[in-house]
Order: structure tokens, then sequence, then C-alpha cells
């Protein structure tokens, strides 16, 4: 429970509890306008939790057929694989049950993920699962404040005020990933990964985002065991 | 709304086609990661591959914005970029310093070179 708490506290210490109530004044009023209950919204964002996803979902359900829609929003969040799988071993201990690690996957996320990759080595491994539960239950209530704000302000948000809610996250990843990067692994994959998005999405071969992460993940992986081998 | 909605209803209609196939990649991880650790060489190269992905993401969203950013012009969001992280690097690494420096260039360049 202490570790719990300790990391609901950190949830608001970090920058993501505001870019996230930022980004989810957008989804909110973005959502308001195509429709939905304010209820409807907030439950999006306990059960995706994802908001390139809710922008798909809330955008074409209206519109597009039900499968186009599924796999739209499928697509949208390959990125939550890798992300587990990097995550979870960090998480468990000798003890663990694997139903323990439904809650923290489900709740893993862009924001939460970054932070727990910073928090938890500073953690007891008994403690981690509890911990980052906290961080991101603690993010997770940010964003369905901010969504509810969103809601409510809907037609009374200016274009400017809205571009700058919308450059929120990249912004804040960029910086918190950077931050992060310690080591030449992550820095490299994370500047490779600027640039060979964009490239691989002027090619439109589709799935450009999991060509991304193959591609700069693996040369920066490979340029970290180069060096490893020549020490 | 069309007709496939209104049959499902919206919040059946969040759950099959909303949280379903945006859960099952989470999904898919749990089973994946079962039997690894930390210090494995797949997990390293994993942990690349996720970093490479967000990095992906970043650039698409600053490239090709959607929305009420779409309306700023590319080289105020660029430059929006740049300012920023040299703000977070000058500033000990502060990612509030950072976040609120980039905000600033956005919103001042949006409204004066947008429309």
């Amino acid at each position: 429970m202490a570790a719990f708490l300790r990391g609901l506290a950190a949830a608001w210490s970090c920058v993501f509890a505001y870019v996230l109530f930022g980004t989810y004044i957008g989804i909110g009023a973005l959502g308001h306008d195509f429709g939905f209950s304010l209820g409807w919204i907030a439950l999006s964002t306990l059960l995706i939790w994802a908001a390139p996803a809710q922008v798909i979902l809330i955008s074409t359900l209206g519109s597009a057929s039900l499968i186009e829609v599924a796999l739209a929003v499928s697509l949208s969040s390959v990125r939550f694989m890798p992300m587990v799988v990097a995550l979870l071993p960090m998480l468990k201990d000798a003890h663990t049950r694997p139903r323990h690690l439904i809650l923290p996957a489900h709740l893993t996320a862009i924001s939460a993920w970054v932070e727990g990759m910073r928090l938890l080595p500073r953690e007891p491994r008994g403690h981690r699962i509890a911990f980052f539960n906290g961080l991101a239950t603690g993010l997770i209530s940010s964003a369905v404040a901010g969504g509810a704000v969103g809601f409510h302000m809907a037609a009374e948000v200016p274009t400017v005020f809205a571009a700058g809610l919308l450059f929120l996250t990249p912004l804040s990843m960029l910086m918190s990933i950077a931050r992060n990067s310690d080591a030449l692994l992550d820095r490299l994959a994370l500047a490779l990964g600027l640039v060979i998005g964009p490239l691989i999405a002027a090619t439109k071969v589709g799935l450009d985002l999991m060509w991304t992460g193959i591609i700069a993940g693996t040369i920066a992986y490979a340029v970290h065991r180069l060096r490893e081998a020549m020490r | 709304m069309n007709a496939a909605l209104t049959d499902l209803g919206p919040y059946l209609a969040l759950l099959l086609v909303g949280f379903l196939p945006n859960e099952i990649w989470r999904m898919l991880g749990l089973l994946v990661a079962r039997g690894l650790n930390e210090e494995s060489e797949i997990v390293v190269w994993v942990r690349a591959v996720a970093t490479a992905i967000l990095a992906g993401v970043i650039a698409q969203l600053i490239v090709t914005s959607t929305g009420a950013l779409a309306t700023v012009p590319l080289s105020v969001r660029i430059a929006a970029v740049a300012g920023g992280f040299l703000a977070f690097v000058a500033v000990r690494r502060s990612v509030f310093a950072g976040v609120a420096v980039g905000e600033a260039v956005l919103i001042v360049g949006a409204s004066v070179l947008g429309r």
C-alpha cells in the first residue's frame, strides 16, 4: 500500500500528469463534438488508455465501418507489445503470479512506461508492481479529469489553444525520453527513430511505426553490441 | 451516427472496436514477457525497438499533424520543438522548462505566421 501511494505521489511530480490533463482536454472536446457522452469518454480513457487510439475511435466511429475502425485502432497501438515486454521483467520477482501482471500490462501507456522505466529501478523489487499501479493510477486520473474539463468547455477552445494542447504530447514525450536516455542504446534508438520515422512514412509502405521501431531499434542495438564487444 | 453504431450502441462499440483491438497488444506483450528477465538480450533489443517506435510517434505528431495543429505551419512546429529542446538542455534537463518554451514558441509563431 505504501508503495502504491509512493507511485501515486510520483505521478503528480512528473510532467505527464499535467500534459495528460491538457491532451485529454482536447480529447474531451473532440468527444463532445462527435456526440458522445461524458461517461462514454471517461470509460474509453479507462479501457483504452491510449490517446491516438481514442482520437481514431471518436472521430471514425460515426462514419467508417466497424472493421475499419477496429483495424485503425489496432494499428495505432502496436507499440504496446514491445513496451509491455520491456517493462514486465522489471516488475516481477520469483514470487510474482502471472495474474498480478495483468493490471500493470493494461495500465502501460507511453507516460506510465517512460516514468516507470526511470523510477522503478529505485524501488525494491517486491514493491514495484504496487508502485507502478499507483503511478499509472495517478496519470490515468489526470487524463479522466482533463477529458471532463474538455467536454464542458468544448465549443470555447480557440484554435491556437487547441493546437497548443495537441503539441503537448510530442514535446513532453521527446524530452522525457531524452531525459531517461543515459545509455547510448536509448539515445541512438531515439535519434534514429526521429529521423527514420518520417522517411519510412514518406515511402508509404504501411505499418511505418513498426518498421521504424524494428529498423532504428535494431541499428541502435547493433551499435551497442559492437561497442560492448570492443571494450 | 451510422447504422452499425446505432445497432451496437456506443458502449458495445467501445468494447468491440475500441478496447479489444487496442488491448490485444498489451496482452500479447504479457504472454511474450513470460520467462524473460531484464538482462536477457532480447529484452534489451525490444527496449530499443519500443524507444524507436515512440520516436516515430513523436516525429509523426510533429510532421504530419492533424486537427488544430495542422493549421500551424510546419516551420513553426519544427522551430518550437528545437526551441523547447534547447531550453530543456540549457535548464538542467528540465522537461517542464522545455515544454513551456516549446509551447511559447508555437503559440507566438502560430499567432504571427498562421492564417
